[in-house]
């Protein structure tokens, strides 16, 4: 065993051997070799009990990889390398096993979704859909448009102005507590959301009341406090030195924030919006619960039930056979949406950012 | 275009914490005043008393008198706006405006204050403070271009044209050259040198070869410990100051033998 | 220097022009604005809290005997009516979190520590990617392409564990509360990552060169000097995302085959139900005072997710105070 990298080595040990000559450690290849073989391993294996699955195969394949490399490193690297390279697996391991469902999510929607995206199912309704007919989510998608727009009138404006609050003017026990409170409010379960908006438009308008607006009320509670969230960090990211420049300037300390604070992290801001919106578009619970379903496109947020893409997407799978098909067809849709949302957020990002360099 | 400022009894707190002590001075209009002093004297933080700016601090207040032109500028009625407008501030980084071209640079005073103003008035005011403040000739070809394309001097005196286009009485400099190389420290002092005829110009400086450089007169502030709070040691003549200084402190700073 | 453009009349700071006053008017209604914002959160808060509880009121005061009436309420009270739900409710969430937190941890420190540092970024961005996926999808998924896949393994534990009660009688398809609860683990996987690498990233770079200095391997250095700064912080990840599966409906709602019974089967189907799916699958069809009694067990999923939620956010205000007087 050599001193180098050994603490448990007696002194008496280290002027014996040279003192930076390692030969005891693994190749740097060696974990690639290792993995290669533990897979052809298990292929074998697993083909020798029936066929090998790609799940099974890469199950397996990880359990000899991990045992097999780790004993091999005890052997000739000593025990506490060994432990560092288990870990390493163990770790690794964790990060691959989260792509498993990513992986799979977008694959099983792409595959049950794609044939399903036809432009009849994105240009026509419910109406009259009955056995076989594919049907479509024109109506969804409006329903689905509107309502997150709404959702997004309502919680943008006040969860910039409470950021701005917090960031620029508030101090003491008020702004603790309403910092507090944002994070409780993060946590509110949005199928608690929805019932909130049920019961105040119940107290307020009656028991029959339905329209979107109240899926706008639900999804904006959600909403708001991500917005907050994402604004006050964007606004603490401006240097305190270009307030200081402004307000030295004479210029009075609403319009710094207005047209230098607010200005200059415009780029955050609409992206942190962008981003509140792809994760309330999703919501199905309180959509559910308020807004309900309809066959026929009803944009009127004011009056009448709507259908949104979740919520179309959840009854068409309950309802079984082709709706299931239907579901997957939204759900890509949805998706869609939210990837194009995100996809949107990054350019005006990149394209409102002050620009350091011309 | 410049004003004297007389200050009497002038005691600076953060909340309960005394930062700067009965300091009384004058500073002379078309004059440099110096502040030099060890770290923590409460130079910088007397500097801001002066046109209100400690008080975006929070728990920052005054006692005493700052009196411009016959007002005192921490009268009931006084507005800090009006107050920085007409004493203007150079800060010790150069922070030009991100989201804004050289000339918006420039107009921001004014345009940050959402006052309207007519192309010609506006492409002269860019001219006319560009070139108070040296730079008009290195960037009257690329005045759309963002203000932070510009060197770290040139930045600075970019935001020194930024001031004077509000016209202050005063311009009130926060170490302005200590972010700088030398090269372009000498080309603000030189600016300085021009500046004051036209403006009261005080600076806070830790170099002392350039406060005996640009300025008229000198004031040494000192500190006796931590937790004190920062006082005026003396004032007077810069060649007085660093020739013949009357007090003990104030020759051991200059001298060097100071921390 | 002669300066040319329009000269502004040299004029007193004192001079309260009524410019100045409109533009004071205007500073003040500002702040009035920013200042109203802030106060209308702690408003709507209280006001969740108040309707939430107006609507549930007549459930809660209600008669046996008006309570009988409603077809789906077979309970003597709404407290046991309720009681099941809940359990339900914390059983998935736990084991969800029993499920989510190892694996979120591995995946924070392979971020941090582990991949290289050019693609550690993309690699994050590809686990909140599973953050931004809509939760009826992840129904979709759970109940469409997860049952047949997990289906197998269940089957074994089952016939080999199955003398543990806990996996006893596993009947196929795969719609009990471990199925429901994997993807809720897969749910709450991109917060609890989220804020564990947050964690992992600040922990003191000088603590661990120190340990890589002593000869420390990777892991070594990682138990000794980013795991123990981090754990306060991976506690509070942790119990965000205990609220978020709390709450989560549609996965539950999609999966499992709803019971009503205190039951450890984890296998069996017909066992658990919690209270967001519960309310997600009668709401729609619910009338007069079932509604009320619905709205009822949402309050009480409000207090259990904000208690856990308030617990959390505390955890972590007090991690904050230690680490700023260090």
């Amino acid at each position: 065993m050599t001193a180098k990298t050994d603490l448990s080595s007696t002194p008496d040990s280290l002027p014996s051997s040279p003192l930076i000559h390692d030969s005891r450690t693994l190749p740097r290849w060696s974990p690639w070799a290792f993995l290669g073989g533990s897979l052809v391993v298990a292929t074998g294996l697993l083909a020798l009990i029936g066929t090998p699955t790609p799940t099974g195969v890469a199950l397996l394949g990880a359990v000899f990889f991990a045992i097999s490399l780790t004993a091999y490193s005890a052997r000739v690297e000593g025990r506490r390398h060994a432990t560092d390279r288990f870990a390493t697996t163990l770790v690794t391991a964790a990060f691959g096993a989260a792509m498993v469902p990513l992986v799979s999510l977008l694959w099983t929607v792409l595959a049950n979704g794609l044939p399903m995206l036809t432009a009849s199912f994105l240009t026509s309704d419910m109406v009259g859909v009955y056995g076989d007919i594919q049907g479509g989510v024109l109506h969804a998608i409006v329903g689905t448009l509107v309502i997150t727009a709404w959702a997004t009138v309502i919680s943008v404006p006040v969860g910039i102005m409470t950021a701005v609050y917090l960031v620029e003017y508030g101090r003491g026990a008020l702004a603790r507590g309403i910092t507090f409170f944002v994070d409780v409010m993060t946590g509110i379960p949005s199928i608690v959301a929805g019932l909130f908006a049920f019961s105040l438009f119940t107290i307020v308008f009656g028991p029959a009341y339905r329209a979107g607006i109240m899926g706008a009320a639900a999804l904006a509670l959600l909403m708001t406090p991500v917005v907050i969230r994402s604004v006050e960090e964007m606004l603490r990211l401006v240097p305190n030195e270009l307030r200081e420049a402004a307000l030295a300037l004479g210029v009075p300390k609403w319009l710094v924030i207005v047209k230098v604070v607010l200005r200059t992290a415009v780029a955050g801001i609409v992206t942190g919006v962008m981003l509140a919106i792809a994760r309330v578009i999703g919501e199905t619970a309180p959509l559910l619960l308020t807004v309900g379903y309809v066959a026929q496109v009803n944009a009127d947020v004011f009056n009448g039930r709507m259908t949104t893409l979740p919520v179309y997407a959840y009854r068409e799978w309950s309802q079984g056979r082709v709706g299931v098909d239907r579901a997957w067809g939204a759900a890509l849709v949805l998706i869609l949406i939210v990837m194009l949302l995100n996809l949107v957020a990054r350019l005006v990002s990149k394209y409102l950012a002050p620009k350091a360099k011309p | 275009m410049s004003k004297r400022i007389d200050v009497t009894d002038l005691n600076v707190y953060y909340g309960s914490f005394l930062a700067v002590a009965d300091v009384s001075l004058v500073m002379e209009p078309r004059s440099v005043t110096a502040f030099i002093g060890p770290s923590g004297c409460g130079k910088s933080t007397f500097l801001r008393t002066l046109n209100r700016m400690h008080e975006v601090l929070p728990g920052a207040r005054v006692e005493g008198k700052v009196v411009m032109d016959g007002t005192d500028l921490y009268g009931a009625n006084v507005d800090p706006v009006e107050v920085r407008r007409q004493v203007g501030m150079v800060f010790q980084r150069p922070n030009p405006f991100p989201t804004m071209s050289i000339a918006d640079n420039v107009l921001a005073g004014v345009k940050l204050n959402n006052r309207r103003i007519s192309k010609s008035d506006a492409a002269d005011m860019v001219e006319s403070s560009l070139r108070g403040a040296n730079l008009w000739t290195e960037v009257k070809d690329r005045l759309d271009r963002p203000g932070s394309s510009l060197s770290g001097g040139q930045q600075q005196r970019l935001c020194i044209a930024r001031t004077i286009a509000v016209k202050p009485q005063v311009v009130l400099m926060d170490e302005p050259c200590s972010a700088l190389d030398p090269i372009s420290t000498l080309a603000i002092e030189d600016l300085i040198e021009e500046l004051k005829s036209d403006y009261t110009i005080v600076i806070v400086t830790h170099n002392m070869q350039q406060a005996a450089r640009v300025s008229d007169r000198t004031a040494f502030f000192n500190i006796e410990g931590t937790g004190k709070p920062g006082r005026l040691v003396e004032m007077g003549d810069t060649s007085t100051i660093f020739s013949s200084p009357s007090k003990k402190a104030t020759e051991d700073y200059i001298s060097g033998r100071f921390g | 220097m002669t300066v040319t453009s329009p000269t502004r009349s040299p004029r007193t700071p004192a001079a309260a022009s009524g410019g100045t006053r409109s533009r004071r008017r205007s500073g003040r209604g500002f702040y009035g604005l920013s200042l109203g914002a802030g106060i209308s959160i702690l408003v709507v808060l209280a006001a969740v809290a108040a309707f939430l509880l107006i609507e549930a009121w007549p459930a809660i005061v209600a008669s046996r005997e008006e309570l009988d009436a409603i077809s789906w309420l077979d309970a003597s009270s709404l407290a046991v009516y309720i009681g099941p739900l809940i359990f339900g409710t914390l059983l998935s969430s736990v084991l969800a979190l029993l499920f989510a937190v190892p694996i979120a941890v591995g995946i924070a420190l392979f971020i941090s520590h582990y991949a290289p540092r050019a693609i550690a970024q993309a690699l994050g961005y590809l686990v909140d990617l599973l953050a931004a996926i809509p939760s009826v999808v992840y129904g979709l998924w759970g109940a469409l392409w997860l049952q047949p896949v997990i289906d197998p393994f269940f089957r074994w534990l089952s016939d080999n564990l199955g003398f543990i009660p806990l996996f006893a009688d596993y009947t196929p398809p795969a719609r009990n509360v471990l199925a429901a609860s994997t993807v809720l683990a897969v749910m709450i996987l991109p917060i609890i990552t989220a804020v564990s690498r947050e964690v992992f990233l600040q922990a003191p770079r000088l603590h661990e060169e120190a340990a890589l200095a002593l000869g420390a391997t990777r892991w070594e250095m990682v138990r000794m000097a980013v795991l123990p700064f981090g754990r306060s912080g991976v506690i509070s990840a942790s119990m965000l995302g205990l609220g978020r599966a709390l709450g989560e409906t549609m996965a539950v709602l999609m999966i499992i085959s709803p019971g009503y019974l205190f039951s450890f089967f984890l296998l069996k189907p017909g066992q658990h139900q919690t209270i967001a799916a519960n309310i997600a699958s009668k709401f729609p069809e619910a009338s007069g005072l079932s509604v009320n009694a619905l709205i009822a067990t949402g309050l009480a999923l409000f207090t259990i997710t904000f208690a856990v939620n308030m617990l959390a956010r505390w955890v972590i205000a007090r991690r904050k105070e230690f680490s700023g007087a260090n």
